[in-house]
């Protein structure tokens, strides 16, 4: 008997458009780039609505209308939603209609796909209640299991969670968190055996995601039938496989012409040949399953890159820094009460501007450099502190003359001299 | 190998990347005898070097024709029916083809695999070369007349030479990307002929400074921060670029203090154009700097920019990297393709650069992380690597290889 669960995050952030200098003081759209560059987010939702969501969808709600057994799970951030409303209606209809079937379960979440669980707890609860408003203006439903931010996972990320009434939570299933354990059973968090987790079967979700259409791996062409089977493979090995992976896969990571709607149109069927196969949404699992173990994880732990940790986002200076000077923004901007303001901050607290600005892709191949909608992790720093810099500025209600430095007045007197002396 | 300098008697990055080259080819166990037109003092680098105005007892007689400046009439008469796009030129074509005129015997004397030459200058020797014996040639191109012009006014001469010595070689081997496109859409050279053998830098020939100028110390203490432009003052260069990006930032940051290190034909130019920009106090003129001086500018320098209209490769920022020292250099470049943790700007755009510079400026973070990231990598380009790309090229050419 083999439980699949199947969950796939939908997300898109508000990208920074190239902010100079000189727009500091001058201009206070950071996102509305409509160039033909790809920081012009209404052109990326629309392509990927294109490639991925909409067809997807449809053959997600073929999936369900043709198999009542079939469930899925989503997590949609609520950056992704708002520009899905914004740009692309049609795309929140589709999902619309997917919830409506009654058998599609939507995930917990920080509204701006934030990282802000590092540095302010009460703003990663605020960020989760938005969320969860905002899941249930559109949608009708309420979430009972959260999901993290790129499937960020920490002891003291799980109590944050816990303390907000959650089922339990999904992480990655990683080896350093396990050990010898796998994947295929129900654990809870440390110190908390109410507090239940789900964890990524990351080989064979990999398979669908990463390797789908590679072909040098030994396994390409990668059919339903035969990932039925390592699904049946699994029998009396654990009660769950749970697959998580990027919504995008289908269409966007993947093309269509590598036949993988085909693959995701001929898989619940093939599953469900084997009469003990079903399929079940997380909080079906958190409930049904009691925890075989506890799971610690003193360090973070999430889905990205080889390290699985939060290097991707957090690791040379420049992130430091850019996550540094977001966080020391955050009492100013809330004691300014002004709500235009917080919705920029938080915009920018969203984890991809940090993740843009990642220099390990250099090393590590073209991952993140297909990701990434700048020339450079260089660029996407300093479009981000410039923009940084002007809500600063509009916080503290400055002008740009309040930028001009003092400095070259009180050093002139000094320094003269010496120019003189080196020039002559 | 045919070439025109070698340091230390050098005026530019040509010597350099020959040296530089030729020290890895023996490194790796390829003998190589270099070829220069006359003789001057060499480093040392395992190669045999060979002086075109000394080659043999028979040619001494006429080294000390050449050395007066006069050729045969006979030669004359040759060469010039050869290279009739020549003929009007001044005294460096008459060398180049007295170069070109001596560099048969040599080649007879010695029996290589392949013959190399570098740049135009040493073209039509290569080229002679390779007539009397035979033997494939590679045309290796560093920089192009459309470089050397930013694409302005072109030298038909030096162009045909280029073209006759790309045409003649077996293998053209160019130092960037950027330079095989000016090669083949400039000069109709088939891209399967071009090959791409980026430069390197090997670290223990690097001078790194240690200690700054104690005068730029002393500013560095006081609050400014510095910018620094090496290279010659030329158009292709495009200091002028530079000296307007250094106006606009210093309208938003006045504690920035410039520094142009070079001589060329546009320096008075240049620095009447820092007087009348009304920056003249906050730009410095170092002239030419050599080796320690530049290497401790380097090092005290906040940011080196390299605003190049046409680089074909760019050494100065492998260097400034190797003292620690980030960059920002011009798309317009071939280091561009090798030195992914820099700032890149099109040299037009000084807003840009503006934008660039001031962010390095105001953020210890930026600077940070572009110079250790950039030095990792700028350690990786190795002449080595180079050597090894070229034996490629030359085992092609010639079967087995052990003489170039």
């Amino acid at each position: 008997m083999s439980a699949v669960c199947f969950y796939f995050q939908v997300h898109q952030p508000r990208r920074i458009k190239r902010y100079r200098f000189f727009d500091i003081g001058n201009d206070h759209e950071y996102f509305n780039d409509a160039s033909e560059q790809d920081t012009n987010n209404a052109r990326i939702t629309r392509k990927v609505a294109d490639k991925c969501y909409l067809p997807a969808n449809e053959v997600m709600l073929e999936n369900l209308r043709k198999h009542p057994e079939f469930k899925v799970a989503y997590s949609i951030s609520g950056i992704a939603l708002e520009q899905f409303e914004e740009y692309t209606p049609e795309v929140i209809e589709s999902f619309k209609r997917l919830v409506d079937t009654g058998r599609v379960e939507i995930l917990s979440e920080t509204y701006h796909h934030s990282l802000t669980f590092l540095h302010s707890p009460e703003e990663f609860k605020r960020q989760v209640q938005l969320h969860a408003d905002k899941v249930r203006e559109l949608f009708g439903v309420r979430p009972y299991v959260f999901r993290n931010t790129e499937l960020i996972y920490r002891n003291d990320i799980a109590e944050l969670v816990a303390d907000m009434g959650y089922l339990g939570m999904l992480a990655e299933g990683a080896e350093h968190l396990l050990g010898w354990r796998k994947p295929t059973f129900v654990y809870h968090a440390k110190n908390d055996p109410t507090f239940r987790l789900l964890l990524k079967h990351y080989k064979l979700s990999d398979d669908i995601a990463f390797r789908f259409s590679n072909r040098d791996w030994e396994e390409w062409p990668l059919t339903a039938p035969k990932f039925a089977q390592w699904v049946n493979a699994h029998n009396g090995d654990g009660h769950i496989i749970n697959l998580f992976m990027d919504y995008e896969t289908f269409g966007e990571h993947q093309w269509e012409d590598t036949g993988i709607f085909h693959f995701m149109r001929a898989l619940p069927g093939e599953v469900l040949k084997q009469s003990d196969n079903f399929f079940v949404t997380p909080s079906e699992a958190l409930s049904k399953y009691d925890p075989v173990g506890e799971v610690d994880a003193p360090d973070y732990v999430s889905w990205a890159d080889v390290e699985r940790d939060l290097s991707a986002w957090r690791s040379n200076a420049i992130q430091h820094d850019a996550l540094r000077a977001l966080a020391e923004l955050e009492p100013e901007v809330r004691k300014s009460r002004d709500e235009t303001l917080l919705r920029d901050w938080r915009r920018l607290s969203t984890s991809d501007h940090f993740y843009y600005m990642c220099t390990k892709w250099f090393q590590d191949g073209d991952v993140h450099a297909y990701f990434n909608p700048y020339e450079s992790p260089y660029e996407a720093y300093i479009a981000y502190m410039n923009v940084l810099n002007d809500l600063r500025l509009r916080v503290r209600g400055g002008t740009k003359a309040t930028r001009k430095r003092g400095v070259w007045e009180s050093i002139t007197h000094k320094t003269k001299g010496v120019l003189q002396a080196i020039n002559s | 190998m045919y070439g025109w300098e070698f340091p230390p008697s050098n005026s530019g990055g040509l010597g350099v990347a020959c040296y530089g080259l030729t020290r890895a080819l023996v490194d790796s166990g390829t003998e190589v005898r270099f070829v220069l037109p006359r003789k001057f003092p060499v480093a040392q680098t395992g190669a045999t070097m060979v002086f075109a105005d000394e080659s043999s007892p028979l040619d001494r007689e006429q080294a000390r024709k050449f050395s007066s400046g006069y050729l045969s009439e006979e030669q004359h008469a040759f060469l010039r029916g050869k290279y009739p796009e020549l003929q009007y030129g001044p005294s460096l074509f008459d060398e180049v083809l007295r170069y070109a005129a001596l560099s048969p015997l040599i080649a007879l004397q010695y029996d290589a695999d392949v013959i190399h030459m570098h740049d135009w200058l040493s073209y039509p020797a290569g080229m002679a070369a390779k007539e009397a014996t035979g033997t494939p040639l590679v045309a290796h191109v560093h920089a192009t007349e459309f470089d050397r012009t930013g694409f302005g006014s072109v030298n038909q001469a030096v162009y045909d030479v280029e073209r006759r010595g790309m045409y003649a070689a077996d293998k053209v081997l160019a130092v960037s990307e950027y330079t095989k496109r000016v090669i083949v859409e400039q000069y109709g050279i088939s891209p399967d002929k071009v090959v791409v053998v980026h430069n390197g830098i090997d670290a223990d020939d690097a001078v790194v400074g240690t200690a700054a100028e104690a005068e730029l110390r002393r500013l560095k203490e006081a609050g400014l921060s510095i910018v620094l432009f090496v290279g010659r003052l030329t158009l292709q260069k495009g200091p002028d670029y530079f000296l307007d990006a250094a106006r606009k930032v210093i309208q938003h940051r006045p504690d920035t203090l410039f520094v142009v290190s070079g001589s060329g034909d546009m320096a008075k130019d240049i620095i009447d154009r820092a007087a009348e920009l009304g920056i003249g106090d906050k730009v410095l003129f170092t002239g030419f700097l050599r080796e320690k001086d530049l290497a401790r500018l380097y090092s005290v320098s906040d940011l080196v920019v390299m605003p190049s209209v046409s680089e074909p490769f760019g050494i100065v920022p492998l260097e400034s990297l190797l003292n620690g020292t980030p960059v920002l250099i011009s798309k317009q470049s071939g280091v561009a393709e090798v030195i992914r943790n820099s700032l890149k700007t099109d040299f037009w755009d000084t807003d840009d650069m503006t934008n660039k510079i001031i962010s390095v400026l105001d953020n210890p973070a930026l600077k940070q992380t572009l110079a250790e990231e950039g030095t990792r990598e700028a350690r990786t380009q190795v002449w080595k690597k180079v050597a090894r790309r070229c034996m490629m090229v030359y085992e092609k050419l010639a079967g087995s290889l052990s003489r170039v």
